[in-house]
């Protein structure tokens, strides 16, 4: 059989950034994919005639950049829409709305808590400051802080002098920002529920935390670091669905000559004499490379892919250790007409925005309780959109697709295993909430496919259905992502390598991860660097 | 008007106020100690709570005292005794199945062979962390960004010792540090009821949950504050927590501080932007270049200084302290000794827990976040006449309890009926491990977070002065721009629990406060 330079093992959007960059290279590479289409979790399907679902993830903010640049994704297809605005129904009958347009956002502000209009801009400008800093550590490789290797050395000595320079008061304010709850974070902004609420969403998505759980406030800047045409913190969504991510990619990754099969599950990466030599897929083929790259996540690839006799103990141990929580649920729904709103006038343009249905963070609180306790929320945050309204390809004339992200769900319920009728009834509670505002939605569905934690699981491949390959954690971060001496993307045999959002800088469609892995598998091959830098916002 | 002049002036004699004050006057500084209440101590302090019956009424175990700070001071020749040291820690089951942790070993019935191995491993892994923290605790945090010598030599010695633990576990540093207690205890050992007793450290006094991220500095800090050489660090004061610092008080008194009680102060007096002197309720005047407040930082600025005379941005930053306390204490006078399952006498003299395990505890976390007072409290508990029968009468007995988990603000109001509520879920708790000990009850006393806020004058009754985590931790404790002890109203110190290293009865903020000063004066 053919013998490859490289493997990629899974054709998601990571593994194909990957599989691009190496073949764009020079080398001979083959992606493989055990799913019967491509993207992994950046994924378009049609499971209603007429209707494209983005099944997993649904909007795009944090691809890199200097990557669609780079890769002309443009040219391969790709088109991100930004959209606008957001909007959180409150149960009095009222909301509170989020316009891109400064004075109108302020004077919405305003109309809930004069107070609170004033502290936006300290807010806004505190928060931008800190994806300003963190923006640049997206395409950088984290040192080893214990290591003595010289590029260790030099990049911490980078780091820190970076950070040094900022001066004291930013410095302890990005300490604060690393470390507090986005709950304590907005406490010392607003006073206002509703404002707080709207605003914390973004602290919870994906994560196994409550909002007054330390270290959320980080995950909010997490959703806060990526742009759309150089719009920081805005989002958009992927013309054709997310899954026009992945396509772009993988047309770029053939046009530099590489090699894509899907329905190719990998059973087992092959080893001998502590390196890799490929892969044995699960229908008994075996492809043969010196390098294997996997997109899976760390439990998968050590514990799944792997055999234990070809891995350090300790590896077993910390893979087994690696927080990867299922917390999230998804809705996607073919809609007969665009449903109305009690709080809001037909075709008003705050239905293109992302809409919430909880408006305080004590329920947000008790939603994850629910979770804590292993139940799914009785009262869900639920980040909804209608791409339809924005990109025409999503749905027949006339008719709508709807998005319902659902925080929180569990990865099992009560312990146990999910049923097919527990899977209906968390749907049921999803809908119900969205019902309490809308009076016809309900009668407008002709379609909804419910995915918990297991579907998220067992279709895409993503543990217990986390949506970032591994909490968002201080302990899953930076330089102990996915585990301390194992940041570096290397995997622990010679040959190995790891490129998914598991490693630095962690999940969202944002390609880094792949891009990240790709440097430094050409570092160790010698051969010179295409992968670009950062590009500096200022 | 009676005026006078000292060199420097401590609002509020509580342990801290005492070390500071000690220190400064052990230096040659005149000190003025003005104290509001009838005793000094604070919140460590030893009073009746029943006709005949004596408890410590706040803090009511001794984790904590640097050894620094009692040998510099020489407690010991000032009176300080202990009743009782390196208590063990008894967690308790319903069952009578209890587990006793010690220092280094840990024994129960029904606990497994694995974690009885992993736990002195545990622990020893662990003390290397708590031992960088302990050198940390003994200066003023550094500043960040700095132009120092003396801020960059303490972040240097920082990074070398924890370079010199090797690489292994470093990196365990520094993925552990900010996690939460939940996921190392689960990762480490097995036992349910091991895990809760763990977690307690973790928890006691804070506003986090064991699946609360941060949880793990929150622990680290209490095992660095046990200074242990080869016992738990855990100790009973012969008089109650008042005797530590009623000797401290003597020590102060020795050194030439003059203590003056029953004398609050109202307001602290500036000209500019330099403290001159405090008003006193009394309206009287005393003034000093120097001011030191052991006050927490909510009560010194907002209250004793005043918002007007702070700059914007520092007044928001004093605002946004956390300080709602979560911890109640629960005083129980008992006719006897109360007959707990299988412990002895000997056991029951020991810190006993009651928090069965780490879910446990974070469901009465969830309830209190709330506003709901806890269906099934967690309890730190001690009977402290088994060591000390002089704090009731003769063959009577106290129990003193902390409550983790109590709302400052119960959603229904502090009223009789929350109180009873309260104290009844406590013993109701009780009653699972000591049958029969509701019935032994004589009299009871309850101070909830707003009953400790007004005995002591802590700012939302918060035992540490201000939520410890990572965020109010170090030259960000408590705040940025007043965590060196001194404060942009210049003569105006720091020196209690609100600032670093923290809460717990410790002595080493005024200590370091005093340090400080002394440093600035020359």
């Amino acid at each position: 059989m053919q013998k490859y330079d490289a493997i990629v093992i899974g054709a998601g959007h990571n593994g194909l950034t990957n599989a691009a960059y190496l073949a764009k290279s020079g080398l001979n590479v083959l992606a493989l994919e055990k799913n019967p289409w491509i993207g992994g979790a950046s994924v378009s399907r049609s499971l209603y005639p007429g209707w494209t679902y983005s099944n997993c993830s649904y909007v795009c903010s944090l691809f890199r950049p200097e990557l669609y640049r780079d890769l002309e994704l443009a040219r391969h297809g790709l088109q991100v829409i930004p959209y606008e605005g957001g909007l959180t129904f409150m149960q009095n009958g009222d909301f509170f709305a989020n316009y891109s347009d400064h004075e109108r956002h302020y004077r919405e502000i305003a109309r809930h808590s004069r107070r609170d209009a004033d502290a936006y801009l300290r807010y806004s400008a505190d928060v931008m400051r800190q994806t300003r800093l963190i923006r640049p550590l997206l395409l950088r490789t984290p040192p080893d802080p214990t290591s003595f290797r010289p590029r260790d050395v030099l990049e911490m000595v980078h780091l820190l002098k970076t950070y040094w320079d900022l001066g004291e008061d930013i410095l302890y304010d990005t300490m604060r920002f690393w470390t507090m709850s986005i709950g304590d974070f907005l406490d010392e902004y607003f006073e206002n529920d509703v404002i707080k609420a709207h605003l914390a969403g973004s602290g919870i998505i994906g994560t196994a935390l409550g909002v007054y759980s330390p270290g959320t406030a980080y995950v909010l800047l997490h959703h806060y670091m990526g742009d759309v045409d150089g719009s920081i913190g805005s989002w958009g969504f992927a013309r054709g669905g997310m899954g026009a991510i992945a396509e772009a990619l993988a047309s770029a990754l053939r046009g530099f000559g590489g090699e894509l099969m899907t329905d190719a599950g990998v059973d087992k990466i092959l080893v001998r004499n502590g390196r890799v030599r490929g892969v044995a897929l699960e229908n008994g083929d075996e492809h043969y490379a010196d390098m294997v790259v996997s997109n899976l996540d760390p439990k998968r690839t050590f514990l799944g892919i792997m055999d234990a006799d070809d891995l350090p103990e300790d590896l077993i141990t910390r893979a087994r250790n690696f927080k990867i929580r299922g917390s999230s649920g998804k809705l996607n729904i073919a809609l007969d007409g665009m449903p109305t709103f009690h709080a809001l006038p037909g075709g008003h343009e705050l239905l293109k925005a992302d809409a919430h249905f909880i408006d305080s963070l004590a329920r947000m609180e008790r939603a994850y309780d629910d979770w804590k306790n292993g139940a799914w929320s009785a009262d869900p945050y639920l980040d909804t959109l209608i791409p339809s309204l924005v990109d025409p390809t999503m749905a027949p004339p006339g008719k709508h697709m709807m998005s319902i992200f659902v925080q929180y769900c569990p990865p099992k319920v009560g312990g146990a295993a999910w049923t097919d009728e527990q899977r209906d009834r968390f749907g049921q509670t999803v809908l119900d909430q969205i019902g309490q505002y809308s009076p016809d939605f309900k009668d407008l569905i002709l379609h909804a496919e419910i995915r918990t934690p297991r579907e998220l699981e067992n279709e895409v491949g993503l543990t217990e259905g986390n949506i970032f390959q591994g909490e968002l954690t201080m302990d899953q971060l930076l330089f102990n992502r996915p585990f301390p001496g194992y940041a570096r993307y290397r995997g622990p045999v010679k040959g190995m390598y790891l490129c998914g959002s598991a490693t630095h800088p962690g999940g969202g469609v944002m390609g880094a991860p792949g891009a990240n892995a790709a440097r430094e598998i050409l570092h160790d091959l010698r051969r010179d660097n295409i992968v670009p830098a950062a590009v500096s916002d200022d | 008007m009676p005026t006078d002049r000292y060199d420097a002036i401590i609002i509020g004699a509580g342990h801290n106020g005492l070390v500071c004050a000690a220190y400064l006057a052990r230096a040659g500084c005149s000190v003025l100690a003005l104290e509001a209440g009838k005793q000094v101590g604070g919140a460590a302090v030893t009073r009746a709570f029943a006709p005949g019956y004596s408890v410590s009424a706040g803090a009511h175990l001794a984790h904590s005292l640097a050894p620094r700070v009692i040998a510099d001071l020489d407690l010991a020749a000032h009176g300080l005794r202990w009743a009782a040291r390196d208590l063990n820690t008894i967690a308790l089951a319903a069952d009578g199945d209890h587990i006793t942790l010690g220092a280094h070993t840990v024994a129960g019935r029904g606990l497994a062979g694995a974690d009885c191995d992993a736990y002195p491993l545990f622990l020893k892994k662990y003390r290397r962390f708590a031992g960088i923290l302990q050198g940390a605790f003994m200066q003023r945090p550094p500043r960040l960004a700095h132009r120092s010598l003396r801020d960059m030599a303490a972040l240097a010695r920082l990074a070398i010792k924890t370079r010199l633990l090797g690489r292994d576990l470093m990196r365990e540093l520094l993925r552990t540090g900010a996690m939460n207690v939940y996921d190392v205890l689960q990762e480490s050992f097995a036992d349910e009821l091991l895990q809760g007793a763990l977690g307690m450290d973790a928890i006691l006094g804070s506003d986090l949950a064991p699946r609360s991220p941060g949880t793990m500095l929150t622990w680290l800090y209490r095992l660095a504050g046990r200074w242990q050489g080869r016992g738990s660090g855990v100790a009973a004061p012969a008089g109650g927590m008042g005797a530590v610092t009623q000797a401290l008080g003597r020590a102060a008194q020795a050194a030439g501080v003059e203590i003056r009680l029953e004398t609050k102060v109202r307001r602290v007096l500036s000209d500019k932007n330099q403290a001159i002197g405090v008003e006193t309720s009394g309206g009287a005047h005393i003034h000093s270049d120097i001011i030191v407040s052991n006050a927490d930082p909510k009560t010194t600025f907002l209250e004793l200084v005043g918002a007007p005379r702070l700059e914007t941005g520092f007044a928001r930053r004093i605002r946004n302290i956390r300080m709602q306390g979560k911890a109640a204490k629960l005083h129980l006078a008992l006719d006897g000794l109360p007959a707990v399952t299988g412990l002895d006498d000997a056991q029951l003299g020991q810190r006993l827990l009651l928090a069965p395990d780490l879910n446990y505890i974070e469901a009465a976390f969830d309830q209190c976040k709330y506003g709901d007072s806890p269906a099934r409290p967690v309890m730190e508990i001690s009977i402290p006449t088994l060591h000390d029968p002089d704090l009731g009468p003769a063959g009577q007995h106290v129990l003193s309890a902390v409550i983790q988990y109590v709302p400052y603000r119960l959603r229904s109001g502090w009223d009789t009926a929350a109180r009873d509520a309260l104290k009844q879920a406590a013993l109701t708790c009780l009653e699972s491990c000591a049958p029969g000990i509701s019935k032994q009850v004589t009299a009871w006393e309850l101070l909830t977070p707003p009953d400790l806020e007004q005995e002591f004058l802590m700012h939302g009754g918060h035992w540490h002065h201000g939520e410890l985590s990572l965020d109010r931790f170090m030259m960000l404790r408590p705040v940025p721009g007043a965590a060196q002890y001194a404060t942009p109203l210049s003569g105006l110190y720091l020196c209690g629990a609100g600032s670093h290293p923290g809460g717990g009865v410790l002595g080493l903020p005024g200590r370091n406060a005093a340090t400080e000063i002394l440093r600035q004066l020359r």
